[in-house]
């Protein structure tokens, strides 16, 4: 490696994934590059309407990100640009990349649109697949970051009016290709995927030949707020409303005519989401979902596949692969022929969805070759899978998202995050070198003036515009008291709006401003830096949901909810009165981790972690390092398959690194402190020891579920996947002829309605096991889905090439176990029809992987959520997938939900990363909103001391008045709750602010 | 015929949990009433007695409390502080003539937008069906309403928020003895507490502008004489009634203006 190593990382690809890469390397003292093809960032993610499993708004939950990447200081966006030449190496990379001409001057145009409107020609918007036209002059979508229009010289005409009528002399014709060089320590690439092409299945499916014959994403267009049809489903042959769709799954995946063996893991989730907000949108929509397994393997996805079947009525249709459509000539219906109960069935749909399959990039081939990284044979980027899944061939250059394998969003991020982990730490000695730290402008003093209140009242597409009468809340929002402007936009998160905001602050003296929009929990902070940087302390602005607690729950009373948005602005505007300006503080922070739990993703966390100069303590309850990993011997991907020597070499690595520190047959006694400052007491071979550290990450892992059912622990011959795994690699043979799996056992039933994800893979790596040593077995798997996602899909298809007989099985067809007569299994083998007789001599059971016990005492010590299946509970399920709501405390690995080692692997590295934004900073600011004890009035009764459960109050004895400690304070407020003399304020929810917003919502005259 | 009756109704709710429940059932879109009004608070701790009462004068026909499951609380117990406190407005709030069942707490996690928005259905049908706040609307009313001021004046008094604020501690953990409180003695001296103060309250108030005799006051209170003389000894050693003056033989009282809030 090089010597002289280079602070800055280019990232390409500005999707979720890029822009996850980014803002975390930012964040943690490093200078950023981001490339992206087209002229604007935000990627695959932009075009959704909704995500599963949450129903999230895409837009709503990205648009903080994009925005944040936009603006800051520490990342260059590089839109409309290629990739040249990379030259050097791991630590010193010298990049040559081409910007391709916008004709836009980027730092002159203010994203108006005017061009847009003026501009003569037209051409079908591929962002918008087609349903929609666009311009010569443009911009993706509405909130684009760069908020920067392009002209598209393919089909420009060179008339001249865009330049005309540009105001701010934007637009230069000329402007030829630039070349930048730019040094760079390491790489990341996150170029996303493909679309698979379904002209290929045009045979089949009429693609491109049946106009009501569409593809999930374009499906997706239809259903967003901002696409086409502003929501609706509409024919595209006539234009009418859809009342019974179809889904074809697995169009472009697994299917290994078409060069696609293996599943594209997101499809199956992405179909049921789409029907259920069809149905949302268009009630009575009829919605049947033909699939070959379900693959709802992820995190609270089967929870979403129940709801979808049992509360929308979503019909599911298991079948083979659906061979063909047929068009009805006269109604441009769509026919279906499929096997239902033996028969052969024929149906009619108005709208039949292909869910299309994910490929690599289109131009996965150049950049393998520019940046010198293998692929593997479906030109997906090729790493070591199972313990490097972050790292590409070539040293210096990681990969994260659907680049390495086809994945959901949470992965993506957890990848790209991990990668960014990755990445700083091969040059985690340039950390600060290359950044500038923001400054915001002086405040302004405000507490001498009359408040002077802005409002921005939120379209938010359709999201409040479609429920809402949103110019009606503005026009009553002019003339609340106090209120000196007023305003709707589009989508007031956009980066434009931001711009304005500040514009508006500026031209109308405006001293405190409320958005009405959404919700404060997410959208808060971009907004409250919005005004920060026009020189208002950022307590002066305040929020009305309008959105998540107005439109979207009153949809079907306009009226109402439009009363209703009036009443949240009129609250808004009465607590905005009394905002006063509050002071941050900074505290110190320790440049150390908490690790609770030592398995593989403990293990990956504190390496990392020490990679990046990070002092880590482990917390093991056992006696030694390693958890679940101990139980794994073998696997089917990866450079290494021996686990137990990968595992020796892992422990050694901890044991020799002078930064971690281990202790085992440890426990967690109490946590308390606060971000930057935890001090946590363990228990350590029975004597409590004291760490203070800076961050917690937490790791506790899962267990494999001891069956209640199938004669377990009754029958020496029936054991789980991990006991016969264990077996396997001890005996070294295969005793047994005739072998059953049974899969999910103690996963999706009622007690216990989620998948454990790994089982199916693990089943078909220990039947192909079996089959190596004793290729004559008999090998049963009976299943309810096969979820081999990915590429584990291939070892599917080769062990039903081996020989091993798959019997599907539901709830209502449980396989039937006893051993009056040997083991016997009976069950019903649907496509015969008739039960069948099995009498295996090895019952193997394929156990649900469950939460590990200790979860519920830690996650009350940490005071973090636990999900209801009793696994920690993340900030956001999409977005924030590795880290807790509360600062400074993280997640990853088994603790999270059931994964994969390389999962693991990714999200401990995902976590390290996001520890590292806090610990690569000496201090960090909390919030100003805090108690403050008004001496005069206070007794020094102590009440206050005793409810404050963070000794943040204490009664100073000589004084005899209560102090706070600013530092420890959370702003709860029970403290001035409970004060008997009224002498205690919390800053930002003071009682004159609480009774007058809640007086506000009960009187209208009462501001 | 009357326009169908609409509860006002208004949420304090927890930043952690039940406002995050509340914008779930948001991002759900589970639809539900749209008679709620919702205020964040931090913590349900931060709720006072005082500042519920002050909703019903205001004219709310309920009122909802959010805050964090038992052992959830985002700040360790401020949800258990904030059990303890609506425990004593509902009793504040009987003694004011109002249904209890106005007043409710819940819990409600960031994962419950569905028991959020069921949770909000529920309670709107539930105020439909009792009507009207006696004191909200046109015509409150007001002999409820002076009672209503008296709660409220009496749940800001130092006594009660001493008492109500240390419960928890007294009851659970013990007091500077080392002895736990028995709950039912708490309850006890709370509920004794509260008719004491809300007495004094409302005599106060009754003498806000007039001095009145005990007697008269007695008879105004339906309080017996000798309970109602004990009173005016506290509230005049409180500094917060006067003599004003004695006609023939029967004194007269008048409340300072601090006594009225």
């Amino acid at each position: 490696m090089n010597d002289d190593k280079v602070g800055a990382v280019l990232v390409i690809g500005g999707g979720i994934a890029g822009m996850q890469s980014s803002l975390d390397l930012a964040d943690s003292g490093f200078k950023v590059y981001l490339l992206e093809k087209s002229p604007t960032i935000g990627g695959a993610m932009s075009q959704l309407d909704k995500t599963f499993p949450t129903n999230d708004c895409a837009m709503c939950i990205m648009a903080p990100k994009l925005v944040e990447t936009g603006r800051h200081q520490n990342i260059k966006l590089i839109t409309n640009a290629d990739l040249d030449q990379v030259e050097g190496e791991a630590g010193y990379f010298k990049v040559t990349i081409s910007k391709h001409s916008r004709r836009v001057d980027e730092t002159k145009c203010t994203g108006c649109g005017i061009c847009t409107q003026r501009c003569p020609v037209e051409v079908p918007d591929d962002y918008n697949r087609g349903f929609k036209l666009r311009k010569a002059i443009y911009v993706k979508y509405p909130q684009a970051v760069p908020s920067v229009y392009a002209i598209d010289k393919d089909i420009c005409i060179g008339c001249g009016v865009c330049s005309e009528v540009c105001g701010a002399g934007a637009v230069t014709y000329d402007q030829t290709e630039e070349k930048t060089q730019l040094d760079v320590g390491s790489i990341i690439i996150t170029p996303g995927f493909e679309e698979f092409d379904l002209t290929k299945k045009r045979k089949e499916y009429g693609y491109g030949k049946y106009l009501n014959v569409v593809s999930s994403l374009e499906l997706e267009r239809m259903l967003s707020a901002t696409g086409p049809y502003g929501g609706m489903v509409l024919r595209p042959s006539d234009g009418k409303v859809s009342k019974k769709m179809a889904f074809i799954q697995c169009v472009g995946s697994r299917d290994r005519s078409i060069g696609n063996p293996y599943c594209s893991s997101v499809c199956c989730m992405f179909a049921i989401k789409e029907a259920v907000i069809a149905q949302e949108h268009n009630p009575g929509q009829e919605a049947t979902i033909f699939f070959m397994d379900i693959r709802a393997f992820g995190k609270e996805f089967d929870d979403y596949y129940i709801r979808a079947e049992k509360e929308h009525g979503i019909r599911f249709v298991k079948n083979n692969r659906i061979s063909s459509i047929a068009e009805n000539p006269k109604t441009n219906n769509l026919i279906i022929t499929y096997i239902s109960d033996g028969e052969l069935v024929t149906e009619e749909f108005d709208l039949v969805t292909l869910a299309v399959g994910m490929t690599a990039p289109k131009d996965a081939k150049t950049l393998s070759e520019k940046l010198g990284v293998d692929l593997n044979e479906y030109n997906f980027c090729s790493t070591d899978i199972l313990f490097s899944p972050l790292e590409t061939s070539h040293p210096g250059i990681f990969v994260g998202g659907a680049f390495g394998a086809p994945k959901d969003i949470p992965d993506s991020v957890s990848e790209a995050s991990g990668a960014a982990a990755k990445a700083s730490s091969i040059i985690a000695s340039e950390r600060g070198k290359l950044v500038t730290v923001k400054e915001y402008p002086s405040e302004r003093e405000v507490s001498d003036k009359e408040p002077r209140i802005g409002v921005f009242v939120c379209h938010c597409g359709i999201n409040i515009g479609g429920v809402v009468d949103v110019p009606n809340v503005v026009e009553y929002a002019k003339v609340l008291p106090n209120v000196a402007y007023a305003e709707n936009n589009l989508y007031t998160c956009s980066q434009d709006t931001q711009q304005k905001i500040k514009e508006k602050i500026e031209e109308h003296g405006l001293n405190r401003v409320i958005v009405a929009s959404c919700t404060p929990r997410t959208h808060q902070p971009l907004f409250q830096n919005t005004v920060a940087e026009a020189g208002l302390n950022p307590y002066l602005f305040e929020m009305a949901n309008i959105r998540d607690q107005c439109s979207w729950v009153h949809m079907r009373e306009p009226e109402k909810a439009t009363e209703k948005a009036r009443d949240l602005v009129r609250m808004a505007v009465t607590k905005a009165r009394l905002n006063s300006p509050l002071p941050k503080v900074p505290i110190e922070v320790k440049p150390s981790a908490l690790i609770v739990g030592g398995g593989i993703s403990g293990m990956t966390a504190a390496l990392e972690l020490s990679k990046q100069g990070y002092e880590t303590f482990i917390v093991e309850r056992e006696d030694e390092l390693g958890g679940l990993m101990k139980r794994i011997h073998y696997e089917l991907m990866g450079e290494e398959k021996d686990i137990q020597k990968k595992l020796k070499e892992m422990v050694k690595n901890i044991d020799s690194d002078e930064k971690i520190h281990t202790f085992t047959n440890s426990t967690v006694k109490d946590v308390s402190g606060y971000v930057g400052n935890f001090k946590t007491v363990i228990d350590h071979n029975g004597e409590d020891k004291e760490i203070d550290h800076g961050i917690v990450i937490v790791t506790t892992g899962g267990q494999e579920y001891k069956p209640s059912e199938y004669l377990y622990n009754k029958n020496e011959n029936v054991l789980t996947q991990l006991e016969f795994e264990e077996k396997l690699a001890k005996e070294g043979k295969v005793d047994a002829n005739t072998i059953v799996m049974i899969q999910c056992v103690g996963s999706r039933t009622e007690e216990r309605p989620y998948c454990s994800r790994v089982c199916c893979t693990e089943a078909m790596k220990n039947s192909l096991k079996i089959k190596e040593m004793k290729p004559d077995a008999n090998v049963y798997m009976i299943y309810k889905d096969i979820r081999t996602y990915g590429f584990s899909e291939i070892f599917y298809e080769e062990a039903a090439r081996n020989g091993i007989k798959f019997i599907r099985y539901d709830d209502e067809s449980k396989p039937k176990v006893s051993d009056k007569k040997g083991l016997e299994v009976k069950i019903m083998e649907p496509f015969l029809g008739e039960e069948i007789l099995i009498k295996p001599d090895l019952l193997i059971l394929s156990a649900a992987t469950i939460p590990h016990p200790d979860n519920t005492d830690l996650a009350q010590m940490l005071k973090v959520p636990l999900s209801k299946h009793r696994f920690f509970l993340e900030a956001h399920m999409k977005l924030r997938p590795v880290e807790f709501a509360t600062e400074g405390i993280f997640l990853c690995g088994l603790a999270h939900s059931p994964k994969f080692f390389e999962e693991c692997i990714a999200q401990a590295s995902a976590a390290v990363s996001r520890a590292a934004t806090i610990l690569s900073k000496d201090k960090i600011f909390v919030e100003g909103t805090v108690s403050s004890v008004n001496e005069e009035k206070c007794t020094g009764c102590g009440t206050c001391e005793m409810v404050c459960p963070y000794g943040a109050i204490r009664v100073d004895m000589e004084e005899l008045k209560a102090k706070v400690a600013e530092v420890l304070c959370k702003g709860c407020g029970t403290c001035g709750a409970a004060c008997p003399e009224k002498a205690i304020e919390i800053a930002h929810f003071t009682d004159m602010q609480l009774l007058s917003q809640a007086i506000a919502a009960l009187k209208e005259g009462s501001t | 015929m009357a326009a169908k009756f609409e509860p006002k109704l208004i949420g304090f709710l927890c930043n952690w949990c039940s406002y995050a429940g509340a914008d779930l059932a948001g991002v759900s879109r589970y639809q539900y009433p749209a008679n709620l009004r919702i205020v964040r608070v931090m913590c349900s701790g931060r709720m006072e007695p005082s500042l519920i009462l002050e909703m019903f004068i205001q004219g709310a026909d309920g009122v909802l409390i959010g805050g964090c499951h038992p052992g959830d609380c985002h700040y360790l117990e401020g949800n258990y502080q904030a059990e303890r406190k609506v425990k004593m407005t509902k009793k504040l709030v009987k003694r004011a003539g109002l249904e209890p069942e106005r007043l409710r707490l819940e819990w409600i996690s960031a994962a419950e937008g569905e028991r959020f928005a069921e949770t909000i259905r529920d309670f709107t049908k539930q105020l439909k069906e009792m009507g009207p706040s006696p004191v909200s609307g046109d015509a409150p009313d007001i002999d409820k309403l002076m009672v209503l001021f008296a709660a409220k004046n009496a749940a800001k008094d130092f006594r009660l928020k001493l008492l109500v604020s240390r419960e928890l501690g007294l009851v659970e953990e013990g007091n500077v003895y080392d002895e736990k409180i028995p709950q039912k003695e708490m309850d006890d001296l709370l509920e004794s507490a509260i008719g004491y103060e809300m007495a004094r309250c409302s005599i106060i108030f009754s003498i806000r502008d007039k001095a009145l005799s005990v007697e008269e006051l007695s008879e105004r209170l339906d309080l017996p004489t000798d309970k109602v003389l004990q009173h005016i000894v506290t509230l005049r050693d409180r500094g917060l009634v006067i003599l004003d003056r004695i006609e023939e033989d029967t004194p007269l009282y008048l409340a300072q203006e601090e006594g009225i809030k």
